[in-house]
């Protein structure tokens, strides 16, 4: 009996012991001093809707140095783009080694690192269909390449929201030169 | 020199003949078509916006020509059509017009680079796509070790517990017989020698003193150490692995298809927090992959319990994505992931200044993330790790002019090579603590 009592005695340590679980966060000390008052990114609130601290800013503002886009997200606007846009950036401030990083994260993943359309993912045959930048029937300039980081186009999504305006003219600038790279 | 007629004639008549057979043959390739080509030209060109079997941006495409017939519409259409559809459109054809307007008017890509032969093939493809080769990759292959591995485990739970019950039958056979030995003296009228009586041990370890003091302050100093480790890992979340509304695996994202971690968290290059992707950069991908591949299902099913598939669903329900429609229903709802990483707000921490500037790995703090199926928190995210490191990792000053000058200030007082981060004043308290 005696015996039985120990033996339950070390199980119950085991089984407090294994009972340590990583999908709950640790104890804090003090959380006030962890937490304080003020609204955390990403945090929660009953004030608002869905309980979402995150509001989208008011309809009509702007961010300081925002630029407007005023040409439109449809198939006329990107022929408007193709036929008037160009790049704001002149031979001094085209950063081809940042365009190139910057390619390398958003647009490779799918196009290729030579812009062949050739990326992981379309040899993986997770995604199909990508054309090559130096595809005759699409014939990209600047302002169509801007227009479709801007908007997405066909399965492509938007990028606006990943790059800001100067980092898309700098992948412009890349993808054009990779274009020319293609056509030699 | 006179020409015999009869042997221009037969000439003629092998040249027509010849034209004839060409012309025959390559109608009655036009009418076949290569449909192993003709999926390599239609996963280059087509389907960025059509699917076999399912709407896209453009209209399903299986046995499409057969549909178009029905239409009263031929081959020469077709052909018109997929080398400049806008002019198709332009033309006033009606059907041209019906498709254009009801795919919202999105024009499709002129392929004039496509020949009558090359079309051929692709409508062969979508007349009868060619059976897919059995898998014998690589992929065959670790699904196969997956397998035998996870049978290892299985049998050597099988050992262990036939071991175990092995056991505990011998422990019950030594009791049962000593019982019945008893049984047998008592029955027998065997008096069984009792042992004499002796102080028992615990009794003259507790008499000893020495014995007793020594035992104290052991039992005082391991409690003290037991309990110095239980109130310094208060507060850390180490291991902090929580189980998210929709199962995501970087695994798979980040692992096998080699997404950069920048492409979803993209703020961490530019901002204080490495932000959560809102969900249109899901979608970005998840337009076009609304299912897994078998295998991947397979694997998910058999090794992690998870149904992939329906995570992908979990996503379309909350970004508001009607897969069979291919539109927005505007419907979303927010996704509450859970945060894991989080340090407490007494400590300032930018991202932007970790990643872009120092050029620090992500890997470095938050761990394997490619290898995670479940992510969790690898580092302690403590004082004493951050400090650590801004010990040990020297500034990244080449190419960056910013530094130049103080960093050879800086080296000369120290008189060393190159600064850390720690000597750039990375351990001043204002730095973290404002």
């Amino acid at each position: 009996m005696k015996s039985l009592v120990k033996i339950l005695a070390i199980a119950l340590v085991g089984v407090i012991a294994s009972c340590k679980k990583d999908s709950a966060p640790n104890y804090q000390y003090m959380p006030n001093m962890y937490e304080s008052a003020g609204y955390e990114t990403y945090g929660e609130n009953a004030m608002f809707e869905n309980g979402m601290e995150a509001r989208t800013p008011a309809p009509g503002s702007i961010p300081r140095g925002y630029v407007p886009f005023d040409i439109e997200g449809t198939t006329e606007g990107y022929n408007l783009a193709k036929a008037t846009l160009q790049s704001p950036l002149d031979s001094t401030q085209v950063d081809l080694e940042r365009g190139k990083e910057l390619y390398n994260i958003y647009c490779g993943i799918c196009h290729g690192t030579k812009g062949n359309g050739k990326g992981k993912l379309v040899q993986r045959e997770k995604i199909l269909g990508i054309p090559s930048y130096d595809d005759a029937g699409r014939a990209i300039n600047a302002g169509s390449i801007y227009h479709t980081i801007y908007y997405g186009k066909n399965a492509m999504g938007s990028y606006a929201n990943q790059l800001n305006e100067e980092e898309r003219w700098q992948v412009v600038s890349y993808v054009l030169k990779l274009k020319s790279d293609l056509e030699k | 020199m006179k020409q015999v007629i009869h042997r221009k004639l037969s000439k003629a008549v092998l040249h027509f003949g010849l034209i004839l057979s060409l012309a025959f043959t390559t109608a009655l390739s036009a009418q076949e078509g290569d449909a192993a080509k003709g999926k390599s030209l239609f996963n280059a060109n087509c389907a960025a916006c059509h699917k076999l079997n399912k709407k896209m941006t453009g209209p399903a495409l299986a046995n499409v020509e057969a549909r178009l017939a029905e239409e009263g519409l031929d081959r020469t259409w077709i052909y018109a059509w997929v080398k400049n559809s806008s002019g198709v459109i332009k033309s006033g054809d009606a059907y041209a017009n019906k498709i254009y307007n009801e795919y919202g008017g999105a024009a499709m890509t002129a392929f004039p680079q496509l020949s009558n032969a090359d079309i051929d093939n692709i409508l062969a493809y979508t007349a009868a796509p060619p059976k897919k080769a059995p898998v014998v990759d690589g992929t065959g292959n670790s699904a196969q070790q997956v397998q035998a591995s996870s049978g290892s485990g299985i049998s050597n739970e099988i050992i262990l517990g036939a071991l175990a019950l092995l056991f505990m039958l011998l422990a019950l056979g030594l009791y049962l017989v000593n019982k019945t030995l008893r049984r047998f003296a008592t029955a027998q009228g065997i008096a069984i020698p009792e042992g004499e009586k002796r102080t028992p041990l615990w009794k003259a370890f507790v008499q000893n003193q020495f014995l007793m003091i020594v035992v104290a302050i052991f039992f005082l100093l391991s409690s003290a150490y037991f309990v110095y480790g239980f109130l310094s890992q208060i507060g850390v979340d180490q291991g902090y692995e929580p189980v998210q509304p929709i199962h995501y695996s970087h695994r798979i994202h980040a692992g096998d298809n080699g997404i950069d971690c920048k492409y979803c968290h993209s703020s961490a290059r530019v901002s204080k927090h490495s932000g959560i992707p809102s969900l249109n950069v899901c979608m970005n991908c998840h337009k076009s992959i609304y299912e897994v591949a078998p295998e991947t299902q397979q694997e998910g099913l058999g090794e992690y319990g998870v149904d992939y598939n329906a995570e992908i669903k979990k996503l379309y329900a909350a970004v508001g994505w009607d897969d069979a429609e291919q539109k927005y229903t505007g419907e979303t709802q927010p996704v509450k992931w859970i945060r894991i990483h989080n340090l407490p707000d007494f400590a300032y921490f930018n991202h932007s200044q970790h990643v872009t500037v120092a050029g620090v790995e992500c890997q470095k703090c938050h761990g394997p993330v490619e290898e995670m199926e479940v992510m969790y928190q690898h580092a302690p995210l403590t004082m004493g790790w951050c400090i650590n490191c801004h010990r040990e990792t020297n500034v990244a000053v080449k190419d960056n002019a910013y530094y130049e000058k103080i960093h050879d200030e800086l080296s000369k007082k120290y008189g060393v090579e190159n600064l850390t981060a720690a000597q750039m004043g990375g351990l001043e308290c204002g730095k973290c603590h404002y």
